[in-house]
């Protein structure tokens, strides 16, 4: 598993491997909506944590129909149907692999975009706390998605589509979140363990269904 | 044998498509006949109830909007159910009743939606508001159109139903949401007033024609299912 994990790691930070190319498109999102809204400082503070979190989300998105595919196309998705080891532990542990190699970096650029959208420290403290709490869910449920249209030629797009509304709930909930920790009245406890929550529920319906969707996809 | 195993066996056999497809071609125009006539008294219904004293004529509205929301969700509980009846017991039923009735609750969905905003311009003062209820039910309409892209999609049929029917489960945590985001969150949406513990809150003269559309959509649902279900299980499909 070990072994499974790194290696799904090291395919995706090579060359070719994209996971790099998540952060960028993250990077080039956030930039990109204050010529949108224009370079207000009070206004992109005060709707920094949103954007973060809209910019992660769809960075998740991108390199998630990768997930099953390259090894669908290699065969070595039917190796990991056939041998011992559960299907659920092996689309587990890559997913887990996936969120290190795309979910972490969004998770450690996320400070610096928060300096360029003027957030305050406890602001840039809480939305990082909730991405690193919330993508992983993005990923669980992005696998089912991804296992779903892993027999598409072109899949990509409609894996985003699938994926979107599912992953709603992660989105208001760290949002809302990341917004109490910086306003005084709203708790911030009672959001970040709903978000927690969200990603332990996902964590194991997401490899149980993607396990099932790659089952029946395959034979 | 016993009376009950007697039963579920007559029951059962309604499952074999061939005579399923006996059955809904002989019971169809009466279906047919049945959903017509109900839309004839249940229209008629509307439009010659009083309008209410506060929201006026556009009370009208809901005899459409909420029979169209009901059916929105018991669509998609319909195709949970035969996405369960696909991975479970892998019935070619369930297959084409799921696909068959993807299409038609995204038609629901949207008449909710659109009758929705129709009814919230005079009565908020905007087409749209981002409330908990009309979120979720927007979520519940990409969903119907994304199922509905993946079915197409795929070439393979019995592939396409089985993969989608997991999406089809997983997203039916969807559903409790929505019945329940006007409880959970207090939104702009009135909270339910005709299915509750202590009695309808809703005045009979507004509730008649409620529940006589409610079952016209009812009616209208079964032959727009059944009829796809059963060409396509006849063309093998």
């Amino acid at each position: 598993m070990i072994a499974l994990f790194l290696r799904d790691l090291k395919l995706s930070v090579r060359a070719g491997g994209g996971a790099l190319i998540g952060v960028l498109f993250f990077m080039t999102v956030v930039a990109v909506i204050p010529f949108g809204v224009g370079p207000d400082l009070n206004l992109l503070s005060r709707i920094g944590p949103a954007i973060l979190w809209i910019g992660a989300l769809l960075a998740c998105l991108l390199g998630l129909d990768r997930l099953f595919q390259a090894e669908r196309e290699d065969g070595s998705l039917d190796v990991m149907l056939m041998q011992e080891t559960p299907l659920v532990l092996t689309v587990l542990v890559k997913c887990l692999a996936h969120w290190t190699a795309s979910g972490l970096p969004l998770v450690i650029a996320s400070p610096l975009l928060g300096l360029f959208m003027n957030m305050n420290e406890v602001a840039i403290g809480a939305t990082m706390l909730t991405l690193l709490v919330g993508t992983p869910a993005i990923t669980f449920i992005g696998a089912v998605g991804a296992a779903v249209a892993v027999a598409l030629p072109r899949g990509g797009l409609l894996v985003s589509i699938l994926v979107l509304p599912l992953a709603i709930p992660v989105l208001i909930f760290g949002v809302s979140a990341a917004y109490a920790a910086v306003e005084d009245p709203a708790p911030f406890l009672p959001p970040f363990l709903i978000l927690i929550a969200i990603t332990l529920f996902f964590a194991v319906i997401g490899p149980l269904a993607a396990a099932a969707a790659l089952r029946s996809s395959s034979d | 044998m016993s009376e009950q195993s007697l039963a579920i066996r007559k029951f059962s056999d309604l499952a074999n498509p061939t005579r399923f497809i006996g059955l809904a071609e002989r019971l169809l125009p009466w279906f047919s006949g049945l959903t017509a006539l109900l839309f004839a008294v249940g229209l008629y219904l509307c439009f010659t109830t009083e309008g209410d004293y506060q929201q006026g004529e556009t009370v009208r509205i809901m005899y459409v909007h909420v029979p169209a929301a009901w059916l929105s969700m018991m669509c998609y509980t319909v195709m949970a159910l035969s996405a369960l009846g696909t991975l479970v017991w892998r019935h070619p039923l369930a297959d084409v009743s799921a696909r068959a009735a993807a299409p038609i609750g995204a038609c629901f969905t949207f008449l909710a939606l659109v009758t929705g905003s129709l009814w919230g311009k005079p009565m908020w003062g905007a087409w749209w508001v981002w409330d908990a209820r009309l979120t979720s039910v927007f979520v519940l309409f990409l969903m119907y159109l994304g199922l509905i892209a993946l079915n197409r999609a795929m070439d393979d049929p019995g592939k396409a139903a089985k993969v989608s029917a997991i999406l089809i489960l997983v997203g039916f945590v969807n559903i409790p949401i929505i019945k329940f985001s006007v409880e959970w969150w207090n939104t702009l949406h009135q909270p339910a007033s005709v299915l509750r513990l202590d009695g309808p809150a809703i005045d009979p003269e507004f509730l008649r024609p409620l529940l006589v559309m409610a079952l016209a959509f009812t009616m209208l649902f079964l032959p727009c299912t059944s009829r796809p279900c059963a060409t396509k299980s006849g063309a093998g499909g």
